[in-house]
């Protein structure tokens, strides 16, 4: 699949936002949430920006970005329908934990929104990940990782920035089991990365054969494509540029989002040098960022099949 | 709406016989001439006259070179085939090339000459199609009456998701042009930046100022070998729904459990040895054997031989 700007753009910063405002609720929520009033609204803002950078960018992936309204019509079948609903919705709990803190209300009332908050987030990058889950047509993309990875990456690289927040403002107020948890997280998402890009380089892509239903007849290879040019299908559903880069893309991800926010953490934790998260969270973005290139740069469409075989 | 309707009996579709078909992409450029003129055209290229056109066709011919045992009539006649061995290394030289890609060689003895199957690809109106599910507007839909996938181009936000989710590449996306023209800046551009599929010529099979008999889609008109057919593929006492039974027509990658309407008839077994008897054949028509002539023909061939 062609990797498009704004949908890469958009999972990873929306995904980050979701994720920093995903724990911030829970942490609200729970009662555990160490500074009031603009220690909860400068998380919650940046979460706001990178939320809505990645909405915006992700129009700009629509042929027709003035009609994205009607996209929130079809929830009853369309996951893209849903996570539209899902994150506007979401909008609702994050504004009422900023005016809750903003007039320094805590209590049961802050707590409830908090808790909306973690929820509507977590559901819109359960829906994200549902609309690639969805289609049959990309097996890369069915493999049983792909939720979990999703939520993982959206809460490991959220929650850097809100770490990276709390260790700037109040180093000393901070549990420990929230920067250790983090780390945890960025291993076991490493794990499940590596073992997702095993099973797609094991999965064997479909054949002539089997596109065209000649398989029985014998080996069928592809004489000619239908034009001359490239058309739409080939462009966005064969896409195979870098693909022969991906091993080095790869290695290089991992290292931005799980290796040096593991040692970064591990750094920081005993020499106090909190100026080392944010670098981090940026780092993990980064990291995301190329990781995300290569869902898609990777990912085989079952159209390509009906093509001739073009090198990598 | 994107929830699909109640299944219906009438399923309008076409049958391609993959026997006939020459690959002379006639239905192509019948679909894309009469669909740039019809009721949902103009369907906008870019850059149509210049060094890389790029544009939307409902309709698209593959062709496909087909190896093997099965492209051949089973006859039990020894095969008499010039030098299966040179034809052999470089069947295996290909595939050990092709190794990751290619798919597991068939067992058996392997025809020399691989058959050309040409193969038109479209939409194939799928019963239970996630392309349809998929949209977030409702623009992309399925027609109850007669089963006729459809996109409301008013509606359509241009999000791709659809053709994404068929694997069949039915749906092309018409995308604002890369280089607009001086030429384009009056032009209707209403289509640009919405998704584009093959409408079973809607417009033209409903069409009662056509005459009967061009009551049906313009690719099935224009098919020099009648390599296409029309009919309703509910009905088992449909022309269409026999032949399928007859040559055992099949659909497409039917485990992605779309259950395509469209069905492929498969090409015929080629007679035994046909090549190698056209190359016995031919050098017997050189030396004619003038003494088992009639005699006027003896003469008549004497007098033009001086």
């Amino acid at each position: 699949m062609r990797p498009a700007l704004p949908v890469i753009l958009f999972t990873v910063l929306s995904g980050a936002g979701y994720g920093l405002w995903c724990l911030l609720g829970i942490a609200l929520a729970a009662g555990i949430y160490p500074l009031p009033g603009a220690g909860i609204l400068v998380p919650l803002g940046f979460g706001f920006v990178l939320v809505s950078a990645g909405l915006v960018a992700s129009t700009a992936h629509l042929g027709r970005p003035g009609r994205a309204w009607r996209a929130l019509s079809q929830w009853s079948t369309s996951w893209l329908s849903r996570e539209g609903i899902a994150s506007l919705v979401t909008y609702l709990p994050m504004l009422a934990v900023g005016w809750l803190a903003h007039s320094g209300h805590a209590g049961w009332s802050l707590r409830a929104a908090g808790a909306c908050l973690a929820l509507g987030a977590l559901a819109t990058v359960v829906c994200t990940a549902n609309i690639y889950r969805s289609l049959k047509t990309v097996r890369a993309w069915r493999l049983p990782q792909v939720l979990p990875l999703y939520l993982a990456f959206a809460v490991l690289s959220g929650g850097l920035w809100l770490w990276a927040w709390l260790a700037l403002a109040s180093a000393r107020s901070v549990t420990l089991a929230f920067p250790l948890g983090l780390l945890a997280l960025a291993v076991i998402a490493a794990v499940a990365k590596t073992a997702y890009w095993r099973s797609i380089d094991c999965t064997p892509p479909l054949s002539a054969g089997d596109a065209t239903g000649l398989r029985h007849l014998g080996q069928v290879r592809g004489f000619e494509g239908p034009a001359s040019e490239e058309s739409y299908l080939t462009h966005e559903m064969a896409f195979v540029l870098a693909r022969k880069h991906s091993r080095r893309l790869r290695k290089a991800a991992v290292i931005l989002f799980a290796d040096l926010p593991v040692v970064g953490i591990a750094v920081v934790l005993p020499y106090d040098a909190a100026w080392i998260a944010p670098l981090l969270a940026i780092l993990c973005l980064a990291g995301l960022f190329m990781e995300r290139w290569l869902f898609f740069a990777e990912a085989r469409h079952a159209v390509a099949a009906y093509f001739p075989q073009r090198r990598s | 709406m994107t929830r699909l309707p109640p299944p219906a009996n009438k399923k309008l579709g076409l049958v391609i016989d993959l026997d006939t078909c020459v690959g002379c992409h006639a239905c192509a450029v019948a679909c894309k001439e009469w669909n740039d003129g019809g009721a949902f055209g103009p369907l906008p290229d870019d850059d149509p006259y210049g060094a890389e056109p790029h544009g939307v066709w409902f309709n698209r011919v593959h062709s496909y070179e087909v190896t093997g045992p099965g492209t051949r009539d089973p006859a039990p006649a020894a095969p008499k085939l010039p030098d299966p061995s040179a034809s052999g290394r470089r069947a295996s030289a290909v595939q050990s090339r092709e190794s990751c890609t290619a798919e597991a060689p068939v067992p058996g003895p392997r025809s020399p000459v691989p058959q050309m199957v040409h193969f038109p690809r479209s939409c194939l109106h799928c019963e239970t199609p996630d392309c349809v599910t998929v949209c977030p507007t409702g623009a992309s839909y399925k027609r109850a009456e007669d089963g006729i996938v459809l996109v409301d181009e008013d509606k359509c936000i241009g999000c791709q998701l659809c053709a994404w989710a068929c694997p069949y590449g039915a749906r092309e996306i018409a995308l604002p042009p890369a280089k607009p023209r001086a030429s384009d800046a009056g032009h209707k551009d209403s289509k640009r930046g919405t998704m584009q599929k093959c409408t079973l010529c809607v417009d033209r099979i409903y069409n009662e100022t056509l005459d009967e008999r061009d009551r049906q889609p313009a690719c099935v008109l224009a098919c020099p070998t009648r390599a296409r057919m029309f009919g309703d593929l509910g009905d088992p006492e449909s022309t269409v729904s026999k032949v399928v039974a007859e040559r055992g027509g099949y659909a497409l990658m039917p485990e992605f459990g779309y259950r395509p309407v469209n069905r492929y008839l498969p090409p015929r077994p080629r007679r035994e040895g046909a090549h190698a008897a056209a190359a016995v054949e031919a050098p017997t028509e050189a030396i004619l054997d003038t003494e088992r002539l009639p005699p006027l023909l003896r003469w008549l061939d004497k007098a033009l031989s001086r």
